[in-house]
Formats: C-alpha cells, sequence, structure tokens
C-alpha cells in the first residue's frame, strides 16, 4: 500500500456551530430547519435519541418536540458557510492536499505519512479543530478514499476509538469491513444495496471480495472503482479543483404564497442573480435557460398551474443584467394571474467554460462593459455579503423570501451581530 | 438567436430583436482592454499595506469577535463597547484575559492560576473572583488577545 488518505467531518455539523456561540444549548435537544422552517434537516445527539428524524416535517416532529422542550432553530447558511470555510482552513493547516468534499466534510492526501504515528495526528487534528473552532470532529485515516470515509463511520460510533481510527493494517481492515453494511459504504446507494443482499453480498468484507467482472457487471466501472478502493486499492485522488457544474439551479418556495407578476418577477430576478454569481464563480457561460414556478400541489382545492420556459441565447453569457433580462421574458410569456403560486425557480444549462466563446456578428451588448461591472458586483458581494449590491428588478418587497421564524445571529459575518459579553 | 419553445412564443422577443437592430451594432472585444500611458516606476515594489487585523490576530481562522458591556473590567482599562478579540488558538496563561463559559454563560475576566487551583477575577472590586471548583464548569472560549476601540464613530 503506497497512498494514505485522511477523512474528517464535523459531528451533527449544525447544531454544534450553534452551540459554539449558544453554550446555553449545550447537552440540550436541539433540532436545525430546512429553508422555510419545512423540515428538519440537522439534529443535536439529544435530539437524534428522542427519535427526532432527519427530514422529518416540522409538524410532524411537533408532539416530541413540545414534549421534551426540543429547542427548534431555522438555518443560518451565513453561520454556516463562515464555520465551514474555517474547518476546511484548519484542516489544510495539515496538509497542503486537501479536497473540501462538503460543507462539513473534507479529505486530506497524507501520501508518504508512514513513519509518522497516525493515530496520533489524527488525535492532533481533532484537537486542533476542537480549540481552534469548538467543533467536535471525527477522523478516518485509511490507504483510499473509500476506506477512509468508512474508519471514520467507525470512528464516531465505537467508544474505544474516541473519534479516530486509522485503518492501515490487512487484519484492521478486514475487521472493520466486516461490521460495516453493504448499504453503508461510500456510493453503494439504497437500490444496489437490495441488489448485492440478493446475491449474499451483506457486509462490505463481502463487496470486497465479488469478483472484477460481478461488479462491473452488476455495479459498473464505477462501482468497480468502489469495490477496489475497499480492497485497499486508491481509485480516486484527491478533487482540489470540484468539477464545473453542469448545470445550476436556483430554486425556492416562497415564505408566502406569490400572486402577483410583479412579486413573482422579483424573486425570479433575484433567484437569476444568485445563478450568474455562481456561473461566473466557476468561470463559466450558459448557453440555455429556464424559467419555471408552480402552485402548491398540496392545497388541492385551490386552482394548479404549473409551467417552465427555455430560451436559447445568442450568445453564451453570465452577465447577470443579461441572464435577468431573458428570464423576465421568460418568466412573462407564461405567468398567469389568478394562482397562488409556491415555488419558482431559474435553471441554467448548456454551460461552458468562459474562455472559449463563439461571438455572433448580430451581438450588440458590450460585452466588455458588462464585464468590468460583474466583476464589480462579485467583488462587493464578496466584501460586503449578498445583496448589497442588486439590479432594481430584484426588488425590495421580498414578501415572498424565506420563513425564517427561529433565526439567530450571523456571529461571524456582521459587525451589529456580534455576540455581547459581560 | 432566441428560439421559443415548441408551444408558447415569445410575444416580445420580436421587440427585442428589433431594439437590438435599431442600435448600431458592435462586435465585443470579448472584454480584453489594452492599458495605456507609462508604467509606475513603483510597481515591483508593491508591499501590502498594514493590516489592524493582522496586528489584532494572530489566527484569522481561529479568531472571532465579541463586544464588552457592563463594569466588570475597568481595572484592566476595558470599557463597555471595547470590541474584544479572540484568538482560540492560544493556550490560556495565568494573566491572560479570556472569555469563559461559565454553567454555559459567557464571562470576561482574568485567567489565575495559582498553586491553590484556578480563579476568574473581575477587574472591579464591586464584583468577586469566582473559585473554579469540581462542581462549576469552566470552561475557556479563548484568549483575549487584543481590543479595538473608537473615540469616533
Amino acid at each position: 500500500m503506497t497512498s494514505l488518505f485522511l477523512h474528517a467531518d464535523i459531528n451533527n455539523c449544525y447544531a454544534s456551530i450553534f452551540r459554539i456561540f449558544m453554550p446555553h444549548l449545550n447537552g440540550k435537544p436541539l433540532a436545525v430547519l430546512s429553508n422555510n422552517d419545512g423540515s428538519i434537516i440537522a439534529r443535536s445527539q439529544e435530539a437524534k435519541d428522542l427519535g427526532i428524524i432527519m427530514g422529518q416535517p416540522l409538524f410532524e416532529a411537533k408532539p416530541i418536540i413540545d414534549k421534551y422542550g426540543v429547542k427548534v432553530l431555522s438555518s443560518n447558511y451565513p453561520l454556516f458557510h463562515d464555520m465551514s470555510t474555517r474547518f476546511h482552513h484548519t484542516l489544510g493547516t495539515f496538509s497542503p492536499n486537501q479536497e473540501i468534499y462538503s460543507i462539513d466534510e473534507g479529505f486530506l492526501d497524507l501520501g508518504n505519512f508512514y513513519n509518522t504515528d497516525l493515530n496520533q495526528y489524527g488525535c492532533t487534528i481533532k484537537k486542533t479543530v476542537w480549540q481552534w473552532l469548538g467543533l467536535p470532529i471525527c477522523v478516518g485515516i485509511a490507504p483510499t478514499k473509500t476506506l477512509a470515509k468508512l474508519a471514520n463511520r467507525i470512528a464516531k460510533k465505537s467508544t474505544k476509538a474516541k473519534g479516530v481510527l486509522v485503518l492501515n493494517t490487512e487484519a484492521h481492515i478486514k475487521a472493520a469491513l466486516n461490521i460495516i453494511d453493504v448499504g453503508d459504504v461510500w456510493g453503494i446507494g439504497r437500490q444496489y444495496a437490495n441488489k448485492l443482499r440478493k446475491f449474499g453480498v451483506l457486509t462490505a468484507w463481502d463487496l470486497a471480495n465479488v469478483t472484477d467482472s460481478f461488479a462491473k457487471k452488476e455495479l459498473t466501472i464505477v462501482g468497480l472503482r468502489i469495490v477496489k478502493e475497499l480492497r485497499g486499492e486508491a481509485c480516486a485522488d484527491l478533487e482540489i479543483e470540484p468539477p464545473a457544474k453542469k448545470g445550476i439551479c436556483t430554486s425556492r418556495s416562497f415564505g408566502h404564497p406569490v400572486t402577483t407578476l410583479d412579486l413573482m418577477q422579483e424573486a425570479v430576478a433575484t433567484y437569476m442573480t444568485r445563478s450568474a454569481y455562481k456561473l461566473r464563480r466557476q468561470k463559466s457561460r450558459c448557453a440555455q435557460l429556464s424559467v419555471f414556478f408552480e402552485t402548491n400541489p398540496f392545497n388541492p382545492n385551490e386552482p394548479q398551474y404549473n409551467n417552465c420556459k427555455t430560451i436559447k441565447l445568442p450568445v453564451p453569457t453570465n452577465s447577470t443584467l443579461e441572464l435577468v433580462s431573458y428570464a423576465l421574458l421568460a418568466l412573462k410569456a407564461i405567468y398567469r394571474d389568478g394562482y397562488k403560486y409556491k415555488k419558482a425557480g431559474v435553471y441554467l444549462d448548456d454551460i461552458r467554460p468562459a474562455t472559449a466563446m463563439q461571438g455572433n456578428i448580430f451581438d450588440t451588448i458590450d460585452r466588455g462593459k458588462h464585464l468590468d461591472l460583474m466583476l464589480a458586483m462579485d467583488k462587493l458581494t464578496g466584501k460586503m455579503g449578498s445583496g448589497v449590491i442588486k439590479l432594481a428588478s430584484e426588488g425590495t418587497d421580498k414578501s415572498w423570501k424565506m420563513k425564517q421564524d427561529y433565526g439567530t445571529k450571523c456571529y461571524t459575518t456582521r459587525m451589529e451581530d456580534i455576540l455581547v459579553v459581560r | 438567436m432566441i428560439l421559443p419553445d415548441k408551444q408558447a412564443s415569445l410575444k416580445n422577443i420580436s421587440d427585442f430583436i428589433l431594439l437590438g437592430y435599431e442600435e448600431e451594432t458592435l462586435l465585443p472585444l470579448f472584454g480584453s482592454y489594452v492599458k495605456a500611458g507609462f508604467p509606475s516606476p513603483a510597481e515591483d515594489y508593491a508591499e501590502e499595506r498594514i493590516s489592524l487585523l493582522k496586528f489584532l490576530s494572530g489566527n484569522p481562522t481561529a479568531t472571532f469577535y465579541v463586544m464588552l458591556e457592563g463594569d466588570s473590567m475597568i481595572d484592566f482599562n476595558l470599557f463597555e463597547g471595547d470590541l474584544l478579540v479572540i484568538d482560540r488558538a492560544l493556550e490560556a496563561r495565568s494573566g491572560d484575559i479570556i472569555l469563559a463559559n461559565l454553567d454555559n454563560e459567557f464571562t470576561v475576566k482574568m485567567l489565575e492560576i495559582t498553586e491553590n487551583g484556578a480563579r476568574l477575577v473581575p477587574g472591579n472590586s464591586k464584583y468577586a473572583p469566582i473559585t473554579v471548583t469540581k462542581d462549576l464548569e469552566i470552561l475557556v472560549w479563548g484568549v483575549v488577545r487584543g481590543i479595538a476601540r473608537r473615540f469616533r464613530k
């Protein structure tokens, strides 16, 4: 074995972040809600123990919440984002070869750390994140990414591991694979897991021991890669630069139903502004956009109307000005009065790199000027937060905006929100 | 060209294209521009500007800000409205001003460690020091590395 990967992730991420700034929540059951306060998307250990389920709608969990006094909070993405950035920075101080896998997970390539006491090293990382940020994490170290993630999974559950587990001998790896259900292997979804069980493949160890041809036939080439990774053969390197997205979607349910074109335009313009920003961030342009909306299908007594409009753009672009004006054209073409709209969104696709661009002789847009303006807008947004500069069409009403009844402060990104202490 | 999808036709699309033709058709320069004039003789000597953040915090990743309220720290020259710069990467030593988590509430005090144990000492004789005991949970949230104070807003 020559490769070595470390996987680290934050325990009960959102709940743990809130507790840093609200210590009175320590030891208490805590549930964090999705956008619009619809359902529960994160739970503290205490809330998990009470039987609150991931993804459960708030109203359904209400009896347990009331009975046990579970604290409920709306999502606070500015705070989550900042703490997540700090978490990844902290990990990055341990190895320059780092993959930011998600908001609360990351990989490090430890390459030739074989002469180090790996358990000690994992403990140091865990201790550092705890001291610097107050976030509890678990660490898994193993010869492949798949095994490292699996080691982390065991580290979280096992009291003996104390949050850090190294799997770097064949005996240890075998013992670990034997206690992991095949459905809990990274990349094996529910359908594949069911299929594998029918073949008698029940554990990760069983999966590691299928033949290559079986894996390829039943699980495709991607599955074969997972099998090899379980055997300790690294097939996946770190993705240091995330691959550019092929489609960018921004859609939200409204806090209150939207019934006028004006408000719908505000929402669509705002979502498009957000998508265009993402598009520029990944240095792409798009050649096609769609606008869609729907009424609430759970209110069958009210008239229903859903529609989607797609427009091909004459010249691929990432200019907010252009994209918003096309999006509003598309919206106007399909919008009808007399409905209570629940949700709208925009979708960008046919995405290409911003560098290669074919012009169009009928192009009437001063693309240099647009580019300068967008650069200035993005700079301001990066410096002062989203919404600080916007198009007039995004509006100021925003009554359609996200519902956040259990809001908290942005302790680390807004001066007016910092903690006041005595 | 704009291709409306199969069914719904875009009424305004024709207006839109017509509008385009009325204006002068320009070929875009793909955002490139040429710098004119003389290059600055100082350009090769550019240095980063002095940063208050760098001065006040050793480790930005582990640095947090809180605002002080009340009069419990006045003997240490810490006043209401002071912005405390907290560097969680620092190990707390005796004599440090710290933000502590005392029974799950925040408090700013001076940490004093002697052979007899540890105390949290306020900077105002109106208040009594708090002795760390087994029954009283005290966690160091972070060490105050410096402060920022404004005389004018």
